[in-house]
């Protein structure tokens, strides 16, 4: 215990000083957002039990609605980012409603063949861009009081959205309600005869996960100031997958650091190596699923002792 | 000139009959996924892969040895399939008895390595396959002229398709694979070699894949992300089917390649999408599939 608030204080430290750390803000907002969408996936496929291939719909439509009321309506920055979520959030509630319908493998193809269709709205409507997205997204400011404009102001509001997040992901998994979405993910017959509605719980579960996607695409559509297909394509829901596995699934803490590792590699990684990037993220994908289910904090968790539940379970739901 | 809904009946026939080439494509690569998970349980994300690979093989096999399209029609696949088996051993083996989830994980990484090498070697740009002579010109039907090439296709895919369907269900071989998918320990403790056998159907599988690839180089730019977004309109196709039915896969494959092409003309902007919209409405009405058994 001792050990995992220590660990969370210098997290916190090295999260307040990075700006003066000699780190690019922009990264680092960057790599808070995915952090925030890994842990927002977390919840669902940690947590549920629910492997979604689709999440890039939700991060993406997020970020379209944000930047298009920014840029086409003149919408402040607060409300913009409540009608992206709202958007996520609606978005989840229909896919969410449709997917749960099956389990396990049906469950991540529809949840992939949705978000394509998404994807081809994205493309289509008259209001997206088409292959050039929206660019020039103006970052507006807090409630017309704070300018977002510097990268400073902006990192720090970024930050205290994502400790919020966090903090409230894990109020979610300690509640009466985490704990049934657990008790369905490990063994789905028995909530189901215990008299849990389960599948009010997982639409509920898919629901707030989408939700707290969007709120991450939002953030991203004004940090970096554009929205372009690759927000919603499924190569996005491929890499938050990747992010959490490689940190950890079912870990509160694996998928943000799973989330630093892969943007930091890809950051980097592309100026040496270009397109190979690609191979190298697929490569790892093997790697992680064959030799390192667990991810890098499971593993840790698992060195010191803890109870880690055998990988054939995540995301174990009725076949 | 008749019409139906204002539009000429020629031009629905016409779009009727590309919609079938379209079809047969998905019934060709959904038959290979439902091979593949029927007797392995594994969702094959690398499917769109295997396809590029195999249009890959046909155009680099002309290019480098000069083999032409017939004998790439049967080396190719032959080539891939190889590919697949090797891939099974050495990676999908070592999942069995875990979450089948994982299986589509990985085979997911397995198609960005793939598609990442392809692209890297041979760009992003797409290449062309000549028409092999035998194929050029065109049938007149009276409501459409159809280039002979893509006549071939549905013949070819649907020929394709029932041979397998018939070796699957009508031979002693698909007896065995019928019976690894049943009960695969006791099939072994009967002497049989069912590592052998799952190993050997991946192979096959990749290899339906990879003859659609064949079939599809001279129609369409063979490129590294050719089959990227196909491979997800075939999982629908597949929902939509129902998993476990092969007769299943190969018959909405086909249905749904008419359906793709009767959007085409009605409504030419939900084209792309109607499939989706009609796993939507399956998901809605039939949730196990319009020929599944769950």
């Amino acid at each position: 215990m001792r050990t995992t608030v220590v660990f969370y204080s210098l997290a916190v430290l090295f999260a307040l000083c990075a700006p003066f750390l000699g780190i690019y803000p922009v990264f680092m907002m960057k790599l808070l957002c995915f952090a925030m969408f890994a842990c927002a996936y977390n919840l669902l496929l940690g947590f549920s039990g629910m492997l979604s291939f689709g999440h890039a719909a939700f991060f993406g439509s997020a970020a379209y609605a944000t930047a298009w009321l920014v840029t086409a309506h003149g919408w402040g920055t607060v409300p913009a980012i409540l009608a992206g979520v709202l958007a996520a959030a609606v978005l989840g509630l229909v896919i969410g409603a449709l997917a749960i319908r099956r389990h396990g493998i049906y469950f991540a193809m529809i949840t992939l063949g949705l978000a394509q269709l998404v994807y081809f709205v994205c493309l289509e409507a008259p209001f997206t861009g088409g292959e050039n997205g929206l660019q020039g997204v103006p970052r507006g400011s807090l409630f017309a009081i704070v300018p977002l404009k510097s990268d400073i102001t902006m990192y720090y509001l970024v930050l205290v959205v994502f400790l919020a997040v966090f903090v409230f992901i894990r109020r979610v998994i300690h509640s009466p309600f985490g704990q049934i979405l657990k008790a369905i993910r490990d063994n789905e017959p028995r909530a189901i005869s215990l008299g849990y509605e389960i599948n009010r719980y997982k639409l509920v579960a898919f629901v707030l996960s989408a939700t707290l996607a969007g709120l991450a695409g939002s953030l991203k559509a004004l940090v970096l100031g554009f929205v372009t297909l690759s927000d919603v394509l499924q190569e996005n829901s491929g890499e938050v997958i990747l992010m959490t596995l490689v940190g950890g699934t079912g870990t509160f803490i694996g998928p943000a650091v799973g989330a630093a590792i892969i943007v930091t590699l890809q950051e980097y990684l592309s100026d040496i190596v270009g397109g190979w990037v690609t191979v190298i993220i697929g490569a790892v994908f093997v790697i992680c699923v064959l030799v390192f289910r667990r991810g890098i904090v499971g593993e840790l968790a698992a060195l010191r002792g803890h109870r880690w539940r055998e990988p054939q379970d995540v995301a174990g739901v009725g076949r | 000139m008749t019409e139906i809904l204002g539009v000429p009946v020629a031009v629905i026939l016409g779009q009727l009959m590309l919609g079938l080439v379209n079809g047969s494509f998905y019934a060709l690569l959904s038959l290979g996924l439902a091979v593949i998970f029927g007797l392995m349980g594994v969702v094959n994300f690398a499917h769109g892969a295997f396809y590029a690979l195999g249009a890959f093989a046909a155009l680099l096999g002309l290019q480098w040895l000069g083999i032409n399209y017939w004998a790439a029609l049967v080396l190719a696949p032959l080539a891939v399939g190889v590919v697949g088996v090797v891939c099974e051993r050495l990676l999908l083996r070592r999942l069995r008895g875990l979450d089948p989830l994982y299986g589509l994980l990985l085979t997911f990484g397995l198609a960005l390595v793939i598609e990442g090498c392809l692209q890297e070697r041979f760009g992003a740009s797409g290449q062309t396959y000549p028409v092999p002579a035998a194929l050029e010109g065109a049938f007149n039907l009276g409501f459409m002229i159809l280039p002979v090439y893509r006549g071939w296709v549905i013949v070819v895919s649907i020929a394709v398709c029932f041979s397998t369907w018939f070796i699957i269900e009508r031979t002693r071989l698909g007896a065995t694979l019928r019976a690894a998918t049943e009960n695969a320990p006791l099939l072994q403790a009967f002497g049989v070699n069912v590592p052998l056998i799952v190993a050997l159907t991946y192979g096959g599988g990749v290899a339906l894949a990879a003859l659609a690839g064949v079939l599809s180089a001279p129609i369409i730019l063979v490129s590294a992300h050719m089959g990227s977004s196909l491979v997800i309109v075939v999982f629908a196709v597949v929902v939509i089917g129902g998993m476990g039915s092969i007769l299943g896969s190969i018959v909405s494959g086909l249905m749904l390649g008419v359906v793709e092409g009767f959007t085409k003309v009605l409504y030419p902007e939900a084209s792309n999408v109607v499939i989706f919209v009609v796993m939507a409405l399956v998901l809605i009405l039939r949730p196990a599939g319009l020929f599944g058994k769950e």
